[in-house]
């Protein structure tokens, strides 16, 4: 699972001088999601990606996997790995600037200023690029895999550390009749 | 336990330690015979299973390289993980999910009773449930099966209300909680089940069965198992005729070769025929047991696809027993309905995590994520299958590409046959009829996940150009060569297939004990 430590960066010395540039925003006030990080003001360090390649990989993000209400701080753990990928690998880092090229010049400009319409249009143009595949499985795995996400959406991740959902709802559904007990039986003792 | 050393040619080895290799190894040891048991992957305990869907997937699962080809989604949506099997001390009884359910007399006899299917190579077994059913009782005794046993069946949880509701209001009859090899009350040691969630992240609380913390300790316990966990068996030797040992690499990267008496092969049907194919030699050259040509045909993984829904309320899928409930009513021979065979629907439920990288995998944009939106509000079940075996679904060598080992890696080829795609598109509706009686926000048709049902690649059959191992999962090209896993299926049937797996082996390890005894093999 990533990290959910977005906000209130610490830098030291050495992560100062790579730092290729940063990422920020502000978590809305009354989010659910403000409860679980530190300070409701979010950034994310850069060492790898330059600055307007993360926020076109940020908006691309969006693009790809929109939820009205899912805050950008979430979104950034895709830049946050695409970030980490790249400062291993450079050929990641070129592809990932190339790809940002291509999205801009689809968008007739800048991708991440484009409207919803045009973001839409750009991304469908470089589907079948290697770029996509990558930046697509990149969400999937870092979108929806930690904990601000589990928030948002709902889920309640491990369960064991409270003697799992026995006694925690796990058939409190009252909007249909319960089964009868022969296909449902009564909890025993266990 | 036990220390054999490497040139006792008295032990029995057996290759892999999942529901087939884990029980025959117990039976095995409970009538005293010496068994080495050989296991790739590492020893983990309920202790260090992880409630985490990627870091579990990544301590259990089965990823050395593997490729694809065949028209199946699989091959593009998971080009190198064609299967969702298991590395693990206790194999993929760590990840099952614990239904338990008798093939069916009509099955065992499917060409008999589907007839001639064009492009499907069927064939009856050359047993039938009268011969499995005494072993089926004491597989069920010691899984501890609900409804079979004095296990009282599981109460349902949230997903199996939904099941049940929609279910009956289309007219379903046969649905309730399942027949699991799981404890609704402390049992034989183990806990109940505290409806966790996490069934497929290996069971934090033991209530279900896994041969980790059943067979495997109990045959450790009677002094005659030696368990060698990351063991991975590179080839298996003969001479004259007959096994004499394996060739593995152990936890130091060494290779280490120990002589067998016998060996038992059930290490997931890819491995298996994979390990057989590895194994040529100048009297076998086209690999071990092989004189059919049959070792890697017959691949099959069952029918399964999902159906997932969302409601205007709150679901919470997640919450209990994975495969909490079942609706069998399908699950019968009626081709009135364009198609032979039958399927089960069963609750199933992923984390969210999961949900995103299986609902449809490679998938983007405002379709997919208002799915997801209603995470919370999304019930889901599993459609298990009979798929056709057809000769050209097989595991063969890709000799293009090679494992750590430097051996060539397992190629899986899967075509839909047109009997799968009419299941398939059968189950869909109905799976969607049964939401739809409750209010379906929207459905969603889900392809099928990497295979966990794998089976075929070595047939059971009484002809020995016809199949590789006999009625008793002896090869019948080697005598002391036995198969012990879900290879030796004839055919798929329509049941989840871990009960059949133990079942088999607690016959076959009557049938390697009494030939033991007399000096047969």
């Amino acid at each position: 699972m990533s990290d959910s430590s977005l906000a209130e960066p610490t830098l030291n010395r050495g992560e100062m001088l790579r730092r290729t540039g940063a990422i920020m925003g502000t978590l809305a006030a009354g989010s659910v999601l403000a409860a679980l990080a530190p300070s409701r003001v979010w950034a994310l360090e850069l060492n790898s990606l330059s600055q307007p390649d993360g926020e076109t990989v940020l908006s691309f993000a969006q693009v790809l996997y929109p939820h009205a209400t899912l805050p950008t701080a979430v979104y950034a753990f895709v830049v946050k790995e695409l970030d980490k990928v790249s400062a291993k690998d450079p050929q990641v880092a070129a592809k990932v600037h190339a790809g940002c090229g291509a999205l801009d010049s689809a968008a007739n400009g800048s991708f991440a200023k484009a409207t919803p319409a045009a973001q839409l249009a750009a991304a469908k143009s470089i589907e079948d690029t290697p770029f996509f595949a990558m930046v697509r499985g990149t969400c999937i795995t870092a979108l929806y895999d930690n904990p601000l996400a589990y928030a948002h959406f709902g889920y309640e991740g491990a369960s064991w550390p409270r003697g799992g959902y026995i006694h925690h709802g796990f058939n409190d559904l009252t909007w249909l009749p319960n089964p009868p007990v022969d296909a449902s039986p009564t909890l025993g003792s266990l | 336990m036990a220390s054999y050393a490497h040139d006792d040619a008295s032990v029995v080895v057996v290759i892999g330690s999942g529901a087939g290799g884990g029980t025959l190894a117990n039976e095995l040891c409970q009538k005293g015979v010496k068994v080495v048991l050989l296991e790739a992957g590492k020893r983990q305990s309920s202790a260090t299973f992880v409630n985490d869907e990627w870091p579990s997937f990544s301590q259990l699962a089965w990823l050395d390289k593997r490729t694809t080809s065949g028209n199946w989604r699989v091959a593009k949506d998971f080009p190198n993980l064609p299967a969702w099997t298991c590395k693990t001390v206790g194999g993929t009884t760590t990840h099952w999910a614990g239904a338990s359910l008798r093939i069916q007399e009509h099955e065992f006899k499917a060409r008999t009773n589907y007839g001639a299917i064009a492009g499907a190579n069927l064939m009856d077994w050359p047993i039938g449930l009268a011969d499995l059913e005494p072993y089926y009782a004491k597989a069920e005794a010691k899984l501890g099966v609900t409804r079979a046993t004095p296990n009282a069946g599981l109460p349902g949880n949230n997903n199996f209300k939904v099941m049940y509701n929609g279910a009956t209001k289309v007219g379903y009859k046969k649905c309730s909680t399942g027949h699991m090899a799981i404890n609704s009350h402390f049992r034989d040691g183990r806990s109940g089940c505290l409806q966790l969630g996490f069934c497929f992240q290996g069971c934090k609380s033991g209530a279900k069965w896994s041969t980790l913390y059943t067979e495997i300790p109990r045959a450790e316990a009677t002094g005659k198992l030696d368990l060698r966990p990351e063991s991975h068996v590179t080839m298996i030797e003969t001479k004259g005729g007959k096994v004499t040992g394996v060739v593995y690499v152990d936890a130091k990267g060494q290779e280490q070769r120990q002589k067998a008496r016998l060996v038992a092969v059930a290490a997931n049907s890819i491995e298996t025929a994979r390990l057989l194919l590895l194994s040529t030699s100048t009297a076998f050259p086209d690999g071990l047991a092989n004189s059919s040509g049959q070792v890697g045909r017959n691949y099959m993984r069952h029918l399964t696809a999902s159906v997932y829904a969302t409601f205007e309320h709150p679901v919470h899928m997640y919450r209990g027993t994975t495969m909490a409930g079942i609706v069998q009513d399908e699950v019968r021979l009626d081709p009135s309905r364009g198609f032979v065979g039958g399927y089960e629907m069963e609750t199933i439920s992923l984390g969210l995590p999961f949900m995103a990288a299986f609902l449809n995998p490679g998938a983007w944009g405002a379709d997919f994520t208002s799915f997801l939106d209603d995470y919370t509000s999304t019930a889901g079940m599993w459609i298990v299958g009979e798929d056709m075996p057809q000769e050209t679904n097989r595991v063969t060598l890709n000799h293009d590409v090679k494992d750590d080992y430097g051996l060539p890696v397992p190629n899986v080829h899967y075509d839909d046959h047109p009997n799968d795609l009419a299941m398939r598109a059968h189950a869909f509706k109905a799976g969607k009829a049964i939401y739809d009686a409750v209010g379906a926000k929207k459905v969603a048709f889900v392809p099928p996940y990497p295979s966990t049902h794998n089976l075929g690649t070595c047939r059971m059959s009484d002809d020995a150009k016809l199949g590789v191992v006999d009625k008793h999962g002896r090869s019948h090209d080697v005598p002391n060569l036995f198969i012990s896993d879900g290879s030796q299926f004839t055919t798929g049937a329509g049941e989840n297939p871990t009960l059949t797996i133990v079942t088999l082996a607690i016959r076959q390890s009557d049938f390697i004990a009494d030939a033991m005894s007399k000096q047969m093999v």
